[in-house]
């Protein structure tokens, strides 16, 4: 019997920083749901906080952000023994619980392979580290899995690539290095933060699709955020909109592409090119400006830009995440009833 | 790392060569040559020398000869017999009056740049980690005072205060009995009980540098992603801290060594005045005022020297600490 709970749900998470200029309420109201062996997808324009919402996954805010209010349900089963569920919001960042967690049970890369890898020490050093800190194993063992760790993500030569630098790497090569780290304890979940927007198209695909291959692997879930709908369309399950901080819509990827529910889902779509798909006619960019963080609109956060507002109510109100009858689709708007 | 060392080594000669060039001008300075002002200021102390003996020096240091020989001459005494000529002053050859100045200072400035890093090391990081905190605070007060207070004003403080309330004087490097007692374990031990508070006293304004940039550089490197990496693989905050951007903060720590000796050279010939220190620093003052050339010549030489190897030997660690360097 498959487990179907899922392997993460956020719900209605706050972080905020505290600056002297004001609070920047950076995730306000983030809601996802990562189903077991699946990838979904984060969009959203730039400073949505995609990445401080996954920062806040792991405890990784610091001072002066905080998780505000909400649940970070973590779902973990033991080889023998009932499901654990553990709310990882409330877990101390420097925790041993939560250390546990970090790169054992849920797993991160970044951007920049290069500036997220220790410039001066050795990729193997850096690998074997991850290993044994979550695992009982010597050091000589710990390095045998590192190699046949890097040669499962692809890099040819393992045995000498192991002791060399970060920098004396291609980016496509530090890219797979840092997967090979992160992937190193087995984790369950992978959260992936922009992996491939540093590389060029032709690494880009070759990361992705390995990706999915180690998932498949690995039977883990990845949570993939991105810029590039293109990307979600080809390889994530499902896919949460991020607007201004709050996930706006939350749809399987099919649903979302065929039929987007939220105005700024929407409006995202004619905005971007989509891979494979002939442009119907123009781009059309999203009107007016994000606002900015510290003075959000009162009502929906979308309302200035959003051209289906019903006046006194959306610039009044904010919508709440809703399901929508029958599917497993939610939706942030008042279009879609009270 | 052979062939980078090989490199650094043949970079050196030149500089090294050039050093000489300035010790040997120095030296060539004062109209006339050397024989004569030694004549001079034999005469003027109202002693008088034989004609042999000035024919001798013409003879040994090639004083008739073209300059370049006369160079060649001066060089090849030094490498080969360790003939550094001699100091009209003293009337002794240079090399028996240098060594003892030349090794205390190395001492003064090692134990100086230990006690630096010691003090810097722990407070830079703090300072960093805990940026704005009251702690971070008082440390950069304490350091503006270390930068800003002249070292000699802080010894004067220091040596009254021992003396009124401990009753011992830190005067000189060691206690009268040991003075000019052969090198021994004790005079060791007696030496390293008064170089600490001369090199503390030195060490002050370096250190509140250090622990500036230390903090400066910690800063930066703590914003990297692969701080970030280091905690999402689950590493303890204080490990994750102290194996990578401490480690690459680390630079200025390195450098140090290459910059701090001529800095003691300058900046300690005041405190070694008022601390009576028998280093470099006076006899080096005294030598140019006197227009004693051979030693001053031979002290800059050293210095000079020594602070070469001291850059080559930072340079070395700096590219054990940071393959960048290495490879690049
Ligand atoms: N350390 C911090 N201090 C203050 N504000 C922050 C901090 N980190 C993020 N923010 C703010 O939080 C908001 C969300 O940022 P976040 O980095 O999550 O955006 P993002 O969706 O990942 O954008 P991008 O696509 O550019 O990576 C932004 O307004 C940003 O300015
Ligand atoms: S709630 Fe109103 S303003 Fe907000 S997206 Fe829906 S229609 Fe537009
Ligand atoms: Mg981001």
């Amino acid at each position: 019997m498959e487990n179907q709970t899922p392997l993460l749900e956020i719900k209605g998470l706050k972080t905020y920083f505290f600056l002297d200029e004001g609070i920047v309420k950076a995730v306000e109201g983030a809601d996802i749901t990562v189903p077991r062996k699946s990838t979904v997808g984060i969009v959203g324009e730039s400073g949505c906080g995609k990445t401080v919402t996954a920062y806040s996954i792991l405890q990784l805010i610091e001072r002066p952000g905080r998780i505000e209010s909400g649940q970070i349900l973590w779902r973990r089963a033991p080889e023998n023994g009932p499901e654990e569920v553990i709310d990882l919001a409330t877990l101390k960042p420097n925790s041993r619980a939560m250390r546990q967690i970090r790169g054992g049970e849920i797993a991160m890369i970044f951007q920049e392979p290069l500036t997220s890898l220790s410039p001066v020490h050795t990729v193997g050093d850096q690998i074997t580290e991850a290993i044994r800190l979550h695992r009982p194993v010597s050091a000589a063992e710990a390095r045998e899995q590192a190699i046949q760790m890097l040669h499962r993500v692809g890099i040819p030569k393992p045995e000498q690539r192991i002791d060399t630098y970060p920098f004396q790497l291609s980016g496509g090569m530090r890219q797979r290095a840092m997967i090979a780290l992160s992937l190193s304890c087995h984790p369950k979940l992978l959260i992936a933060d922009e992996p491939t927007t540093a590389l060029d198209v032709t690494t880009q695909a070759q990361i992705l699709e390995l990706m999915l291959e180690l998932q498949n692997d690995f039977d883990m879930s990845i949570l993939l955020i991105t810029h590039n709908l293109g990307v979600v369309a080809e390889t994530c399950d499902r896919v949460a909109v991020m607007y201004l901080g709050e996930v706006v819509e939350q749809a399987d990827t099919a649903s979302l592409f065929n039929e987007p529910k939220h105005p700024y889902t929407q409006a995202l779509m004619r905005s971007i090119p989509i891979l494979g798909q002939r442009n119907r006619g123009r781009l059309d960019p999203i009107k007016g400006m994000v606002p900015d963080p510290y003075n959000r609109p009162k009502g929906c956060a979308f309302h200035p830009r959003c051209t289906q507002r019903i006046a006194g109510l959306c610039d009044q109100k904010s919508p709440l995440l809703q399901t929508l009858p029958g599917s497993d689709r939610a939706v942030r708007c008042w279009l879609y009833g009270e | 790392m052979l062939s980078f060392i090989f490199r650094r080594i043949l970079a050196m000669i030149p500089t090294l060569f050039l050093a000489s060039i300035v010790a040997f001008v120095i030296i060539q300075l004062p109209p006339g040559d050397f024989a004569t002002s030694y004549m001079a200021n034999l005469a003027a102390m109202g002693d008088t020398v034989s004609q042999d003996t000035l024919e001798n020096l013409r003879e040994a240091y090639g004083l008739d000869q073209p300059v370049m020989i006369q160079y060649y001459k001066w060089i090849t005494g030094i490498i080969f017999r360790g003939d550094y000529g001699l100091s009209f002053e003293h009337r002794e050859p240079v090399s028996s009056l240098i060594w003892d100045r030349i090794w205390l200072t190395m001492w003064l400035s090692l134990v100086s740049v230990l006690l630096t890093w010691i003090i810097a090391f722990p407070i830079g990081i703090y300072s960093a980690v805990k940026q704005y905190s009251a702690g971070d605070y008082i440390f950069t007060l304490i350091g503006f005072i270390g930068v800003s207070v002249p070292a000699f004003l802080v010894a004067l403080v220091l040596m009254y205060l021992q003396f009124k309330y401990l009753g011992q004087t830190t005067s000189g490097l060691f206690s009268d009995e040991y003075i000019s007692a052969a090198w021994s374990w004790a005079r060791v031990k007696d030496l390293l009980a008064h170089l600490w508070l001369p090199a503390l006293i030195l060490g002050l304004s370096g250190t509140a540098e250090l622990i500036r940039i230390l903090r400066a550089n910690l800063l930066d490197e703590l914003r990297r992603p692969y701080v970030i990496t280091a905690r999402a693989k689950g590493l303890p905050e204080w490990k994750a801290i102290l194996k990578y951007p401490v480690r690459l903060a680390l630079n200025p720590f390195v450098s140090t060594l290459g910059w701090i000796l001529p800095g003691l050279i300058s900046g300690s010939i005041i405190l070694s005045q008022v601390m009576n220190l028998p280093t470099t620093g006076p006899l080096l003052l005294r030598s140019l005022q006197s227009q004693d050339m051979y030693l001053a010549g031979s002290m800059i030489l050293v210095l000079s020297v020594a602070t070469v190897l001291g850059t080559f030997v930072s340079d070395i660690l700096l590219a054990l600490l940071d393959p960048r360097i290495r490879y690049q």
